[in-house]
């Protein structure tokens, strides 16, 4: 059977894996494939997070009108590098207080977590590491695992700041988790599986050159616009990063922590990005498939890629445009606008269903979902009334 | 909350990037060792020695009087003066310091010193690269390297400099004119006492 | 007989550190690693569901049990005093009864797991029960617990939201 040269170039990863199982004996080969997976996994990720960084910094710089980093490499690009050596040599300083065992474990338990994530993920045609057929809940289940490390490196620094900064991280991290949650049951819904090479498949099909995308229909773009928030939301990122807010309580969960650990913190938060990007794109950007039909020649993979990659710089430009969210502000919204938008969500997803196909659907879900956003954003603008401060204290 | 204003940021920091890369003068900020940001007039970071002509030991305006000593705050500052005198620039003799030392660790560029001067002699510069290696002698300035000439003054804080010239010249003025008019009183009363002399000598005697 | 020893292995493995976390759980001093030690057990028991290829109800465990029960116990220990190492030991003086009843209740457990006909080992295959199944079976057949245990759901949340609001209105007079 002839393939054309687009096709192996699409599947060369896979092809790759084959060839070098194939050199190993029979019994040997389930391990070297597993091994293979993990290690290109770590590789490339570890890769797009150093890339990550370095585009915030210069991008955060440029947007801020002045150069990133230029002083390493030619225009800076061996930053990443300098910062990991950097990590590296500085002294590991644990406060004597401390509980030892705890506070080692902590950083380990987040990067962990937050690599098994990307097991589910469908990172090209037929390159997923392990096709669950529950790969959603998957991948929930490890995002729920982090935040048990954000605990644990809270209270095993024994610093009240610490202790502050985990418990404000982990009730942020509970609250918008609802959200993530249920935007991604409505793509669950219009599919029909957990799984998440299915999800990025039926998202594969082209109607007049374009894309059967789930961002495209307009309670898809609704859900995607509140995963988005969630996801910032998620992984403690501007303008929700109060727990680890720089100016306010130094640095939130990871006060006590210097050299490899924090190193270890900061690539948990920035492949933690970086995954729940991938989730995104899977779910509402439709994973592996090119925009338009005509460009299917270019691989699935490199397709993926460029998808989280333009997340990143959305990230990017969003931490370098917006304030900061205070604790209060950023409960009271996703309990009291973001849950509710999603509930609707799910009733207009439902509606979506029930009605034939045609037009009718498009306008009456588009403008279920707008009155409700127009409605809910004008009563959320009404300012409430300042009167003299009641105190609650702790009995 | 309808979301707007978060668009329009978003817009804004778009400009920025884009613009950061098309016009350089949108820049805030020097690529430091190879270019320096232009210093303003009225910054300050470690005091300085003037000196009036072309030597410095013979030109410098101190006169070793230790209010700065007295005045500083960290008491950074050591005086010790001299045995002999040298003349000012009014021509008056003056003793100068000997020693003069300011540790650059200590200073915190309070300027109280330049303040109660009342030679116009300790001035703040503005040269900020006074790192060194050397952790205790390289610290410590002495009047050799503080003293900078006047003309230094001048390029470093134009206006000021000027102001003390013209009223240090005022000064220089007043005292000429007092010694020329002392002169003269001097003058006319020696042209008096010869023609007065001859009829009475004895008021010669009594007019000294 | 067990198809293969890796499976006997891995039963080995995970059952250890199921029944270390669950030990840890009640023998270490500092509650917090008690807290700690219990999520560890959970994670074994999710392993557990895992090597039978219960796969809705593994992955179920760890969001459920890890990601928001943990937390719970976590932030219930916390929010109260008992943060600090306790003086006294552990152990109670009324362990005696507690062994009777500990070995009563496993002597009934182990008699009906074995009664039953799946007890015995074989090798796991296609996935029995999939999560489409789980679905039909909740929306279809199970529809009336479940809207049961939603109502109850609702019932709890709005008492603690009760619970809460009434200290503010009572602090506030």
């Amino acid at each position: 059977m002839t393939s054309s040269f687009a096709e192996n170039l699409d599947q060369i990863f896979v092809l790759l894996k084959h060839w070098i199982v194939a050199l190993v004996p029979v019994p040997l080969q389930p391990l070297v494939g597993a091994v293979l997976s993990v290690a290109a996994i770590i590789v490339v990720f570890a890769t797009l997070f150093a890339i990550a960084v370095l585009m915030e910094r210069k991008g955060l710089g440029r947007m801020q009108n002045r150069y990133g980093p230029n002083r390493v490499g030619p225009l800076g690009i061996l930053q990443p590098a300098a910062d990991g050596i950097k990590a590296l040599i500085k002294e590991d300083v644990v406060p004597y207080n401390a509980d030892h065992v705890v506070h080692f474990l902590a950083p380990i338990v987040l990067v962990v977590v937050v690599f098994m994530g990307y097991a589910v993920l469908p990172i090209g045609r037929n390159m997923t590491f392990v096709p669950m057929d529950a790969g959603l809940l998957f991948y929930f289940a490890m995002g729920a695992s982090a935040e048990l490390s954000v605990f644990m490196a809270g209270w095993s620094s024994r610093n009240k700041y610490s202790m502050l900064g985990a418990m404000r991280a982990i009730a942020q991290m509970i609250s918008y988790e609802i959200p993530l949650l249920m935007t991604s049951v409505i793509v669950v819904m219009m599919t029909g599986s957990l799984s998440l090479d299915k999800i990025a498949e039926v998202q594969n099909q082209y109607t007049w050159g374009l894309p059967h995308w789930f961002v495209f229909t307009p309670m898809g773009f609704a859900a995607f616009v509140m995963f988005a928030i969630a996801a910032t939301a998620e992984t403690n990122r501007s303008p929700f990063d109060l727990p680890e807010g720089e100016s306010e309580i130094i640095a939130g969960y990871f006060t006590e922590y210097s050299g490899f650990k924090f190193a270890e913190f900061f690539l948990g938060e920035y492949v933690a990005m970086l995954s729940i990007s991938g989730l995104g794109a899977t779910l509402f950007l439709g994973g592996w498939s090119a925009p338009l039909e005509v460009l299917n020649v270019v691989p699935s993979w490199f397709w993926f890629v460029v998808k989280i990659m333009t997340a990143m710089c959305v990230f990017i430009w969003m931490r370098g445009t917006l304030p900061r969210l205070r604790q209060d502000q950023l409960m009271n919204f996703a309990w009291k606008f973001v849950l509710p938008m999603t509930l609707l969500d799910l009733m207009v997803a439902g509606l979506w269903r029930f009605m034939g196909e045609g037009i009718l659907r498009w306008v009456v879900c588009s403008a279920i979902l707008l009155a409700a956003y127009v409605i809910g954003g004008r009563a959320g603008m009404k300012r409430e009334q300042f009167g003299p401060r009641s105190y609650r204290y702790a009995e | 909350m309808l979301g707007e204003g978060i668009l329009k940021g978003l817009a804004e920091t778009a400009r920025n990037f884009a613009g950061s890369f098309v016009s350089k003068e949108r820049l805030t900020t020097v690529q430091y060792p190879e270019e320096r940001a232009p210093a303003i007039e009225a910054s300050r970071v470690f005091p300085f020695l003037v000196y009036d002509g072309p030597e410095w030991e013979a030109g410098l305006r101190c006169v070793a009087c230790q209010i700065c000593e007295k005045e500083c705050p960290p008491k950074c500052i050591y005086i010790e003066k001299s045995k002999d005198k040298k003349p000012d620039y009014v021509g008056k003799l003056q003793i100068y310091p000997a020693r003069f030392d300011i540790d650059v660790s200590v200073c915190m560029s309070c300027q109280i010193c330049v303040e109660v001067c009342p030679f116009e002699a300790i001035k703040m510069d503005t040269e900020f690269e006074l790192a060194t290696d050397d952790r205790f002698g390289g610290l410590l300035h002495d009047r050799k390297s503080l003293a900078k000439s006047n003309e230094y003054y001048h390029t470093i804080h134009p206006t000021e400099a000027a102001e003390v010239d013209a009223r240090l010249a005022e000064e220089k003025a007043k005292v000429e004119e007092k010694a020329r008019a002392a002169a003269a009183a001097a003058a006319a009363k020696a042209a008096e006492a010869p023609k007065s002399e001859a009829p009475k000598t004895g008021e010669g005697t009594e007019a000294q | 007989m067990p198809s293969n020893p890796g499976d006997v292995i891995l039963f080995v493995i995970l059952s250890a550190l199921t029944v270390a976390g669950g030990l840890a759980a009640v023998l270490l001093r500092n509650v917090v690693h008690c807290a700690l030690a219990l999520t560890g057990a959970f994670i074994g028991l999710a392993l557990l569901f895992l090597r039978l290829d219960a796969q809705f109800a593994g992955f179920a465990q760890i969001l459920v049990y890890v990601g928001a029960v943990a937390i719970l116990v976590v932030f219930a220990i916390l929010l109260t005093r008992s943060s600090e190492t306790p003086a006294t030991g552990v152990f109670s003086k009324t362990w005696l009864a507690g062994l009777v009843v500990a070995a009563a209740v496993f002597a009934v457990l182990a008699w009906a797991v074995l009664q039953s006909e799946p007890a015995l080992p074989h090798a796991p295959g296609e996935p029995q029960v999939s999560v489409m199944q789980i679905g039909n079976a909740l929306m279809g057949q199970y529809v009336l617990p479940l809207e049961i245990v939603a109502v109850l759901l609702t019932a709890a949340m709005i008492g603690a939201v009760i619970v809460a609001m009434h200290e503010k209105k009572e602090t506030a007079k």
